[in-house]
């Protein structure tokens, strides 16, 4: 009765929070300027970024032993529901809202407050402003899902969802104003970042590496083989990360046009050379080509190419995948083993060094003849950029770092952050979420009970004598 | 011919790397180990699937088959004793058979001779 009156409560409390969005809108508002073509291109794009996610789910919970692969596809699924409406409710105001100080949104667009069919000619004049929302709001739904690499099969399911709400409105919302909103201090001083190199995948991965070394290494990291359940399922997720990366820097053109042609094709160049680079380098320093370090390669080279994706020529992108793979790869086969984190699915090896790799690979071969809207780099005699994309990697390290050490002790003194050494033994799938990935379904549904035991010495009266046989036996 | 006994430890799946390391210390040289389900005094826990409750009472462990002929068997079951020991329900059960004989089936040699490992 009580847990029902608390549904009942927490129904009506939404309810009322959805009442200022119900009546703000305005349907009838029609407008001329939006183009067709780049709408259904941004909402196709959405929903692809949108499917990143559940592959990125697919992508990790291969990568974890079978006991913790619910754990870790939880830690991905449950984000797309827990961020949409945080992004919807305060997310979005926060990151896209009307500047504050350079620094952060005004919450002048809460609740999509004002949000609506029109277009914001300041993010995308062809597409209804709601588009352009749905679009930046699977941004803020991933970028949280690749953090949650680093924690895999350690970190309890409240302290992550706490964790997660708390990181994306007070870390990736306001540097995600600083790069793309109007006014950020990031984009007025002229960072490119054209997908979220910066926004999505340092500050993803340098705050997996701060969450990594605060809870420390898993209890059997080091100790026992820990190697991964079903590569299989890492492809598949693989694959859709790719798949769904299309949308993710292509989408970012905001329009079907020769931006996104371009970005498509830097996007599906990166991730291919990076996919050999990978595999042609491990096979040389390990012995073999693995179908792991294919996927991690294409993952690595969509990585490295996603802030300059809108702003390189494919063949600067072939360059940056080859690079990105090889130093992806190094990262985490060499200087996570020698460094001695225990960074379990690489968020940070990968997204954070590849982001990281990525961003200033930008300041080297943007060019305006790509896109005369960005800036040309180092090799096209444009030092400048390359500092300004620096500058650009040294405030995101920073924030993630100050911020993820900051949020994570706060919320250690109302909650236990890491698993128990028994929910690491028994596996985060049954001690968090009571399921199992792979039911042993004969062995449940037969089992009627316990049988009744005879006394085993009744039963079998030759044991007596087996004893002492036993003891006669161990003297020798 | 010396008698052979074989040496069953029922455990916690996760004391199997150090029971590994420990009977290789003693001079264990094989062993046999089967990842198996069981109950006893173990409570079990409940999984949940849309509102549908479950009890699981089977338990993951492991069972370590363990054969020796001149290494005694109180070392055996005493290495065994201490490195599953936790105090807790669920650290498992070790039971100790005879063994009528042993065959080695590349040289087709019986007795003790088929389970000691030739010194290398």
């Amino acid at each position: 009765m009580k847990k029902m009156l608390r549904i009942v409560s927490l129904c009506l409390m939404s309810l009322l929070m959805a009442l200022p969005t119900a009546f703000a809108e305005d349907p009838a508002a029609v407008v001329a300027k939006i183009d067709t073509g780049d709408t259904g291109f941004v909402l196709m794009s959405a929903a692809l970024v949108m499917l990143m996610t559940p592959g990125l789910a697919l992508f990790y919970g291969g990568m974890v032993r079978t006991k913790n692969v619910l754990s870790t596809l939880m830690q991905s699924f449950f984000i797309v529901g827990l961020i949409s409406v945080q992004w919807v409710l305060w997310g979005y105001t926060i990151a896209f809202g009307p500047d504050i100080n350079h620094l952060v949104g005004s919450l002048s667009w809460l609740g999509l407050n004002g949000v609506g069919v029109e277009p914001n000619a300041d993010y995308a004049a062809t597409i209804p402003h709601l588009a352009f929302m749905v679009f930046q709001g699977m941004f803020a739904v991933i970028t949280p899902a690749l953090i949650s690499g680093a924690f895999a099969e350690r970190m309890k399911f409240p302290a992550f969802l706490v964790f997660t709400l708390a990181w994306v409105t007070f870390v990736y919302d306001p540097v995600a104003h600083w790069v793309w909103g109007v006014g950020g201090w990031l984009r007025e001083m002229g960072v490119l970042d054209f997908a979220g190199g910066t926004v999505v995948h340092i500050i993803s991965g340098v705050s997996g590496l701060v969450i990594a070394l605060m809870i420390g290494k898993r209890k059997d990291y080091g100790k026992k083989a820990i190697i991964p359940h079903n590569l299989p399922m890492v492809l598949i997720g693989g694959a859709l990360l790719w798949f769904g990366w299309f949308g993710f820097n292509a989408g970012s053109a905001l329009g079907a046009n020769g931006l996104a042609a371009i970005a498509f094709v830097t996007t599906n160049a990166s991730a291919a050379a990076a996919t050999v680079s990978w595999v042609l380098v491990e096979w040389l320093y390990s012995g073999k080509p693995t179908v792991l370090g294919a996927v991690s390669g294409c993952v690595a080279g969509l990585v490295a190419i996603t802030p300059g994706a809108g702003f390189v020529s494919p063949l600067s992108a072939i360059i940056i995948g080859l690079a990105g793979g090889v130093i992806c790869f190094f990262s985490v086969s060499v200087m996570k083993a020698k460094l001695g984190y225990d960074d379990a699915l690489d968020a940070f090896g990968v997204h954070g060094v590849g982001g990281t790799f990525g961003a200033i690979a930008t300041g080297l071969f943007a060019s305006k003849e790509i896109n005369p809207a960005g800036a040309d780099g180092l090799f096209f005699g444009n030092p400048e950029q390359l500092l300004t994309q620096v500058i650009g990697v040294v405030a995101s390290w920073a924030v993630a770092i100050i911020m993820t050490y900051a949020l994570i002790k706060i919320i250690s003194v109302f909650m236990p952050i890491r698993s128990t050494e028994d929910e690491e033994n028994s596996g985060l799938d049954i001690a968090e979420h009571g399921e199992k990935a792979y039911a042993y379904q004969d062995l449940i549904t037969d089992f009627t009970g316990g049988p009744a035991f005879m006394s085993v010495e009744a039963a079998n009266p030759e044991i007596s004598n087996f004893k002492v046989a036993l003891a006669e036996g161990g003297k020798k | 011919m010396k008698p052979i006994t074989k040496i069953e430890i029922v455990t916690r799946p996760e004391k199997l790397e150090e029971l590994k390391a420990g009977m290789h210390e003693i001079g264990v040289q094989g062993m046999t180990v089967t990842q198996v389900y069981g109950c006893g005094l173990s409570k079990g826990h409940k999984e949940v699937y849309r509102g549908k409750e479950v009890t699981v009472t089977l338990l993951p462990n492991i069972k370590v088959e363990i054969v020796v002929c001149e290494i005694p068997v109180q070392l055996v079951v005493d290495t065994a004793k201490k490195i599953c020991h936790t105090g807790r329900v669920g650290d498992g059960k070790i039971f100790i058979y005879l063994i009528a004989n042993a065959v080695r089936i590349r040289t087709g040699e019986e007795g003790e001779i088929a389970i000691i490992d030739p010194e290398d």
